[in-house]
């Protein structure tokens, strides 16, 4: 297990952790048969990288984040945070998932507090919640209800739910797949400012290629289930990054071929 | 303008004189029939001398004739009377159906007998009840309560925590169902026999009883609460540290509560039916018991006003438990129709 991350006030730049995946496999049994989903998966990620998975759906990209936050061991294979082997859950590496998943009997700003709260340490660090508010830009909405939110606020309290707790790895399981074309773009800006700003590592699953262009350093292809790593290519661009770019529309043109969507390009 | 109405006026916004005054009597209306109602309970009380011998006949008449005077300046004055008086507005055709009830009441028993004595007792009978027999039936609504709240409490306690037991632990869960099973759909006055000659008292079997009767809807929607809690939630909550502890108490208990307090209600409704049958049969104190001595000395009036005294006070617990819900889940408004 690794060590209780030290507390720190948020503002401050976290320094990300690595994450080895060494040959990691993964099935479920499901009504008596065996569903592969990860085939001899490895992958080496540096500390404060931007890597997207992507993947065509149902292909196991999720399965593999949820390897990564700990919330189920792998069928074979070894899982390492900073050469620390992962055993379980852990509040440096959060999840935010592609529903926000915000308690609905909490506030918003209850819903923030749940990580330090959960760790006992809530009660000497409550100014870490109001900044880490004040950081998705949702201060007037501390005492509001989720049910009251937007689906962009919703997702953004997650995102602070999940910041309060000053990951070392930040795990995005298509976080941004429900929301409306703008709110998405104007999240996705966020994330990368929030990245550049903390320096986490970031773990991203999307099926969305522009988005994982845009976003990070290094675009991972899964093959169909059960994965496999079809490519892993780097992103050579300095953020912000224009959706226009010619080297970006090069990318996904390759991508989407290695996907087997050449034709519809 | 030939002819004046009403939408003329909230057309061009200037009510002349006529209009207002118009608009005044037709709101007054209600109020003024509820007056008039209550006044003629009022009368149809002195009309004649009572075909039996009640001592109440004028208070009643009184009582009547006080509260038509309180209806109209209330009514008529809404106005200066702010919420009070929005109150009786709301309230003024139900006042005008009750006077009517009440007076056709008195006049079908006190006063021309059409209903058969002493099986329907005239309104006057009724309230001499309250204020002849009080000692009496202050006793037995006090017993009724403590015997009540007791089992109820400790059912619904005890069904929680089983609920909340065995919608987490699957071991307790395995030993707990088949009871459940078995125990839980026999009506609890089934027990009545034996638990009257296993426990030590008959206050201990009612409370067992009642109980039993609120603990197993209580239980039975809690642990369905809890195990409908969605698996995200737990995900959320463990990659954000938390313990077991915290999974219980911080997540499965909040998301379940909603049918949590279904179980409350459904157990209120079934320990009321036992609560009256076991002070019917077994407990020497309370309102059933107070039902069961009136019927045998065929005082059918203090039957008539222990049933009254009895629909208040379940319809006021009924409406206490969802004052309790309203607060303890807030969140949920917005969410779920009200």
């Amino acid at each position: 297990m690794v060590a209780q991350a030290a507390v720190k006030p948020i503002g401050h730049p976290a320094v990300g952790a690595s994450i080895d995946i060494g040959h990691v496999s993964h099935a479920f049994d499901i009504d008596g048969t065996k569903l592969e989903v990860l085939d001899d998966v490895s992958l080496a990620v540096e500390p404060g990288e931007f890597v997207a998975l992507l993947g065509p759906s149902g292909c196991g990209k999720s399965t593999l984040l949820r390897l990564v936050a700990g919330l189920e061991p792998p069928r074979s294979g070894v899982l390492r945070e900073d050469d620390i082997r992962i055993k379980g859950p852990h509040p440096s590496r959060v999840v935010v998932f592609q529903d926000p998943t915000l308690f609905p009997w909490r506030s918003v700003w209850d819903n923030v507090a749940l990580g330090l709260e959960a760790q006992g340490i809530l009660k000497a660090q409550r100014p870490r919640i109001d900044a880490a508010l004040e950081l998705v830009g949702l201060s007037a909405f501390r005492n509001a209800y989720p049910h009251q939110l937007s689906g962009g606020m919703a997702q953004r309290v997650a995102l602070a739910r999940a910041l309060v707790n000053d990951p070392k790895v930040l795990v995005l399981d298509e976080p941004l797949g429900k929301l409306d074309s703008l709110t998405r773009i104007a999240m996705q800006a966020e994330l990368v400012a929030l990245w550049q700003r903390k320096g986490f590592t970031t773990l991203l699953v999307t099926h969305d290629v522009e988005e994982a262009l845009v976003l990070a350093n290094r675009v991972v292809v899964l093959s169909d289930r059960p994965a496999r790593i079809k490519a892993d290519i780097a992103v050579e661009r300095p953020h912000p990054r224009h959706r226009g770019d010619p080297y970006l529309a090069d990318l996904r043109r390759q991508i989407l071929g290695l996907l087997g969507l050449e034709a519809t390009w | 303008m030939s002819t004046f109405s009403l939408s003329d006026v909230a057309a061009t916004g200037e009510p002349s004189r006529g209009g207002a005054w118009v608009e005044r009597l037709r709101g007054a209306l209600p109020g003024l029939g509820a007056a008039l109602a209550w006044a003629a309970f009022g009368v149809s009380c002195l009309i004649r001398d009572d075909v039996g011998d009640w001592s109440r006949t004028q208070d009643v008449a009184i009582a009547a004739f006080v509260i038509a005077a309180l209806i109209l300046p209330g009514t008529l004055a809404t106005d200066r009377l702010g919420q009070t008086g929005a109150w009786l507005r709301q309230r003024a055709p139900w006042l005008v159906v009750l006077g009517l009830f009440l007076t056709m009441w008195e006049l079908a028993t006190a006063k021309f007998a059409l209903l058969p004595l002493p099986f329907f007792p005239p309104p006057q009978a009724i309230v001499e009840v309250y204020t002849d027999d009080l000692p009496k039936l202050a006793e037995s609504i006090f017993a009724s309560i403590k015997l009540q709240l007791g089992g109820y409490i400790i059912g619904a306690t005890l069904g929680f925590v089983t609920g909340v037991a065995i919608g987490w632990s699957t071991s307790i869960g395995y030993w707990v169902h088949p009871l459940l099973r078995f125990i839980g759909p026999l009506p609890a006055t089934a027990w009545l026999p034996i638990a009257f000659f296993t426990f030590p008292s008959s206050w201990s079997a009612s409370t067992f009883l009642i109980a039993l009767a609120t603990g197993f809807p209580v239980t039975v929607l809690t642990w369905s609460g809890v195990a409908s809690v969605s698996s995200s939630y737990y995900d959320v909550a463990r990659t954000l540290g938390a313990r077991s502890s915290f999974l219980v108490l911080k997540v499965a208990i909040p998301a379940a509560l909603p049918h949590v307090f279904v179980g409350l209600f459904m157990g209120l409704g079934a320990s009321f039916a036992v609560l009256v049958v076991a002070e019917m049969i077994g407990v020497k104190a309370g309102l059933g018991w107070y039902l069961q001595w009136a019927q045998g000395w065929a005082a059918y009036a203090n039957m008539y006003a222990a049933l009254l005294v009895m629909s208040l006070l379940c319809s006021g617990a009924i409406t206490l438990l969802f004052k309790v819900r309203d607060r303890v889940l807030v969140w949920q408004k917005g969410t779920v129709k009200w």
